[in-house]
Order: structure tokens, then sequence, then C-alpha cells
């Protein structure tokens, strides 16, 4: 019994690791190919089955001037946009949240939980729906196509899930080390930056991992909202796609956008795997 | 220059959680909150500490009003049921915490920390994380953290409640020598407990409260003596006191087909009906007594608690051994007349074997 479940364990465990890293050999072999070596019959092994070119690679960096795409500009465009957003949206959805979840609030029927409700609202509504108030919005401002528009338009995008995050965060640390904080002689500020927040790095970090995660794959609004003077990386790579669709450079900008998330995960699963998400508070 | 307060009244919802509650605290004294879970303990603490302000009422403390000084302003120390430290911390930055906050000097901080951790005999555990501790050892931190700070008013709200017999034994010793030797006699010390045994052994000043209202206020000996009403007898009695209704006919008590002598003390009992009181540990196992089934045999420590029943009366007696019995077990019983007590109709104390009463 103990044979056959360890058996079954291992064999799923290979089937979902073939699963979710094919498709990326599929893509880093691809990423090194040509015209002929993509539309010549299946090939995987380097040097065997196929040359190796770095054309694929080159095209990426290269400006459209040298016959190039030149995703770097909009690559650096989508990490400032993501990461300003991301950073904005969990100071903000911190403190909202905390407050939601230690105070409250009371005007007629609308009660804390229904402010909670109200923010991820936003996030239930599919998105076309939202694409046209925005784009109403932006252009009034004159926004539209520009990186603080799209920054705006993503912290809207992103606060709620930091708000969700978080307020499910503090109500799960006990009221009681904020009043001993308080006892202790810290006002209601000091209580928070150095008893509550300090011990909310876990529930940051994962709301920060999903802020990031949601803004840098988006691709709808950032289609929507800009036109030439801004690129964001997802809409660049589908513009990649023309008559003859280049899945050479295709795959490699493919990679390269995926990399940062690669990273995020790392960072995450190293502070998952040290226990520290779910040990924190007892 | 002592803790007053006077009709503390605090109603969030639509139950009283502190109903008129008025007391006179003075330092250097020991004052035991007693009552049932949910009878206004924690709100009362959480009201002198300022965690809450009351709907109505004022407390003053050296002359100063307490309501109008911000919780972190008013120098006060509290320990909670729960093991409340900060997790982020290790054990000396946890001890250190208040006094780094008033920034004192870093020498002191540091002899200060390990005389109380030592006070508290936690020494050398200064670099262990908070998780690594066990309950007793958590709520150590937590009492050293609130020592150190010098706090006038000291709060303790049920701090033994939460760990098992015997740390809470130990852990209980260890309160008695620290307030007998640790506190200055400018500090007040404010402990809530539901149990009655705690509150005699700390032998400071008792006061009974329920449902938010304080019933009696004494020392431990009188509220255990002379409880004022059926509610105090209820609450200073683990098991509680045994309430049966009564008649008084011809010299006689009367109950449940019994009919027992009456008791000198009894004799100025007017009322015909009353409610009797007995103590579990004033009833005994005796073959000429009157009979009764048991109903459920609980074996607590080294004695037994039996729960018997003879008609519609229900009685609680505690036996000083462990011995077993089944359910419907009869057994003889006799009670210790001379301990009895005697509450008119109201619930009021008529007569109490110590001489009290209230009517």
């Amino acid at each position: 019994m103990e044979k056959l479940y360890k058996f079954l364990k291992y064999s799923f465990i290979t089937i979902w690791t073939v699963f979710v890293v094919a498709p990326f050999l599929w893509a880093l072999t691809t990423s090194f190919k040509d015209f002929n070596s993509v539309n010549g019959g299946a090939t995987y092994i380097p040097w065997v089955d196929f040359e190796p070119k770095l054309e694929g690679w080159k095209v990426l960096i290269k400006s459209p001037a040298q016959g190039g795409v030149d995703i770097v500009e909009p690559y650096f465009n989508s990490l400032f946009v993501t990461c300003t957003a991301s950073l904005i949206s969990i100071v903000l959805g911190t403190l909202s949240a905390y407050a939601l979840s230690r105070f409250t609030f009371k005007a007629g029927f609308v009660k804390n939980n229904d402010i909670t409700f109200f923010f991820i609202s936003q996030r239930i509504m599919p998105p076309i729906v939202l694409s046209i108030p925005f784009f109403l919005f932006l252009g009034a401002v004159n926004l539209l196509d520009s990186l603080i528009g799209l920054i705006v338009v993503y912290i809207v995008l992103l606060m709620p899930i930091a708000v969700w995050i978080m307020v499910d965060f503090f109500n799960k640390v006990p009221r009681e080390i904020d009043e001993t904080a308080l006892i202790d002689g810290c006002n209601p500020y000091q209580a928070f930056f150095k008893v509550v927040l300090p011990n909310s790095i876990p529930g940051l970090i994962v709301a920060g991992m999903f802020c990031i995660i949601f803004g840098w794959i988006d691709f709808f609004f950032a289609f929507i909202l800009t036109f030439t003077e801004v690129q964001l990386l997802p809409v660049k790579i589908v513009a990649l796609n023309s008559s003859i669709t280049p899945w050479w450079s295709l795959s490699a900008s493919a990679l390269v956008s995926v990399a940062p998330l690669i990273v995020v995960a790392f960072i995450v699963e190293r502070y998952l795997s040290k226990g520290n998400l779910s040990g924190a508070i007892k | 220059m002592n803790l007053v307060a006077e009709n503390l009244s605090y109603k969030p919802d639509d139950q009283f959680h502190l109903n008129k509650v008025s007391f006179n605290f003075n330092k250097g004294n020991i004052y035991t909150i007693l009552g049932r879970t949910l009878s206004g303990k924690t709100t009362l603490l959480k009201t002198i500490a300022g965690l809450l302000t009351p709907d109505s009422g004022s407390i003053h403390f050296e002359d100063k009003d307490f309501l109008k000084i911000p919780v972190w302003k008013r120098n006060i120390a509290m320990v909670y049921q729960q093991f409340i430290n900060y997790p982020h911390l290790n054990v000396f930055d946890n001890v250190a915490f208040p006094l780094k906050q008033r920034k004192v000097d870093n020498q002191e901080i540091n002899d200060v920390v390990l005389k109380s951790l030592k006070s508290v005999g936690l020494e050398g555990y200064e670099n262990r994380k908070i998780q690594e501790l066990s309950g007793g050892q958590q709520q150590r931190v937590s009492l050293a953290r609130s020592l150190v700070k010098n706090a006038k008013i000291l709060l303790l709200d049920e701090p033994l409640v939460n760990l098992d017999y015997k740390l809470r034994e130990q852990l209980r010793e260890e309160f008695k020598n620290i307030f007998s030797q640790g506190l200055s006699e400018e500090s007040i010390v404010v402990f809530s407990t539901t149990d009655p045994r705690e509150a005699m052994e700390l032998n400071g000043e008792v006061i009974a409260i329920d449902e938010g209202k304080v019933l009696q206020v004494g020392s431990a000996k009188e509220i255990f003596e002379n409880p004022k009403t059926l509610k105090v007898a209820e609450i200073s009695n683990d098991p509680p006191m045994n309430i049966l209704k009564a008649t008084i006919e011809s010299n006689k008590i009367n109950f449940e087909g019994i009919d027992i002598k009456i008791p000198h003390h009894l004799y100025n009992v007017k009322h015909k009906n009353f409610n009797l009181g007995i103590r579990a540990s004033d009833i005994e196992l005796n073959d000429n007594g009157f009979e009764f089934e048991v109903e459920l045999a609980e074996i607590s420590g080294s004695e037994t608690l039996l729960h018997l029943k003879r008609g519609d009366t229900k009685i609680i007696t505690s036996i000083e051994e462990v011995m077993n019995f089944k359910i419907h077990d009869k057994v003889k019983i006799n009670f210790n007349i001379d301990k009895v007590y005697a509450f008119d109709e109201r619930g009021i104390l008529a007569s109490s074997p110590f001489g009290g009463s209230y009517v």
C-alpha cells in the first residue's frame, strides 16, 4: 500500500513536471531556430536536429530601423509601471486594510464589510466593462497613451487585491498585540509601524506577489489605453505576430517576459518553505 | 491619590458590559476581580487601561481625570489571558520594548531586563524566539514585560487560565512571591479570575462581579464566609454552592422529604420559605444519611465530584478521595448542618454560620 502510494505520488509529480516544463523547453529550443528549422518538422536537439542561431534573440534588441523589434523599451516600461503601481497599491492597500480590520466604520447601512466588498467588487466586473470608463477618464485628464495613466489604472486594478489579502491577514493578527503596543507606550502610528507591520511581512509578500503578477501579465488595458507613444511588453509581444509568424523571436520574447515572474516565484517559495508564512502568528 | 472610579457604564449592544461600577483602589494593595466568564472582568480592566471608553462614569488616578489621558501615556501594565507577545522580537527585545519606547539608556535597559527575566525564571532565554517557548514561558515573558515598566497600575486579566494545571499552580506561587516582594508600595495590582481558590490565595480585596455589576466588595475571607447574595455564593465557590428550596416548620428544615433539626444560627430566619445553601465540601457520605441517586461522578485531581439527585433536587458533593461510582448507584449522605447558609426568597443572605446577614 505504502509503495503503491509512493509510486502514484512520484508518477503524478513526473507527469506534472513534464506538463509544466515542456512548453518552456519547446520555447527555449524554438528561440534558437531559424525559419527553416521551424518549418521543417519537429526538431528538438540543438546541433543534432538543427543548427542553433541567435537571430531570434538579436532581433529583440535591434531598433526597427535595423530590421529589429526592440522590446527593451517596452520591457522597462512594463517593469516601471508594474513596480510603481504595485508599490503604491501595497502601501495604500495595507493602510486601508488595517483601518478596515481594526476600526469600525459606519455610514448609514454601509459598514466595514461593505467597504471591503466594494474594493473587491472592482475585480468582479469583466475588464471590458471597465475599459470604456477608463478610456474616457484618461482622455479627460489627458493621460491616454502615457505611463502615468497606465499606473493610475493599474492601481485601481491592483489595490483591491492588496486590500483583500491584507484585511484577511490583519484579521488574523490578534488585536491584543496592537493593544499591548499601546499599553507599552506606542501611539497608534507607532503601534502600526513598530509592531503590526513587522509581523505582517508574510502577508505583504503574498500581496506584493499577486500585484506584480497581475500587473505584469495585463494585456487588455495596456492594449486599449496606449497607442504609439508608450508600449508595454505584452502588447509589443503580440504585435510581433505578422503575416509570417516569427516563432523564434516570439519564443525568445516570451521567455524574457516570464523571467521576472520566475524570480518572484523563487523569492516567495523561499519564504513559504521557511515556514514564515504560517508560523508568524500563533 | 488612589484609583477611583465612579458609576462606570458600558453598553455596546443591548447588554450591559459594565453597569454603574464604582471602586476605590489604594496603592500597595492587590485587588481581585472575581466573576464568571463574560461577567465584565476584561471590560473593566480594559476600561482602566484606556482601551475602552465607558459610555458614562469617571475614572480618576492621582486626582487626574484618567479618561482624558490616552492609553500610551497612562503608564500601566497589562497581562492578557492569551499569551500576548511580539512575535517578531526575541525574548530580550520583547521585555525591553516598553523601555526602548521610553528611550531609556541601553545599559539600564540591559540591567533591568535581565533582572526581570531572572525574577520570572527565564534566565538564559534572552535570545530565544517567542514561538520556541511553551505557553507558560510565553506568559512569563509577558509578565516580565509588564514588570520592567514599574507601572503604577498592573492589570492581570486571568493570566493563569490558559495554562495547564501544574503550570498554573507553579506560576500562581510565583505570582504571590512577585507581588509580595517585587512591587513597590506605589503600585496597584488588579487581578481578574474566575477561580475562587485563586482569589483566596492572593488574599487581597475581592470584587465579586456579575453581568457588569459589582455584587460585593470585601476581603477574600469575608466574601467566602458571608456571601451577600446567592450569585456571590455561586461565584465564590467551586463547585458552586448547592442551593435548595427549603421550608422551616416547627424547628425543622424541610426539603425534598428530608427533615433536619434547625441549627442555632438559623433561628433568626423568619421566612417560612427560603433558599438553603450547602457547600459541596460540607456534604459527606454517611451510612445513616439520606438516600440520593448518582447522576454523574467525575474525578478531578485527588477528589471526586458527585452529582446527586433526589426527586427534583440536584446537588453536587465533593469527596476528598478518588472513588468509583456507577450512574444510578444509591448513596447515603449527610449534611454538615452547622455550616449551611440561608438566603431569603430574593436571594439575599439571611444567615450564615459566620454570623453574617444582609436582611
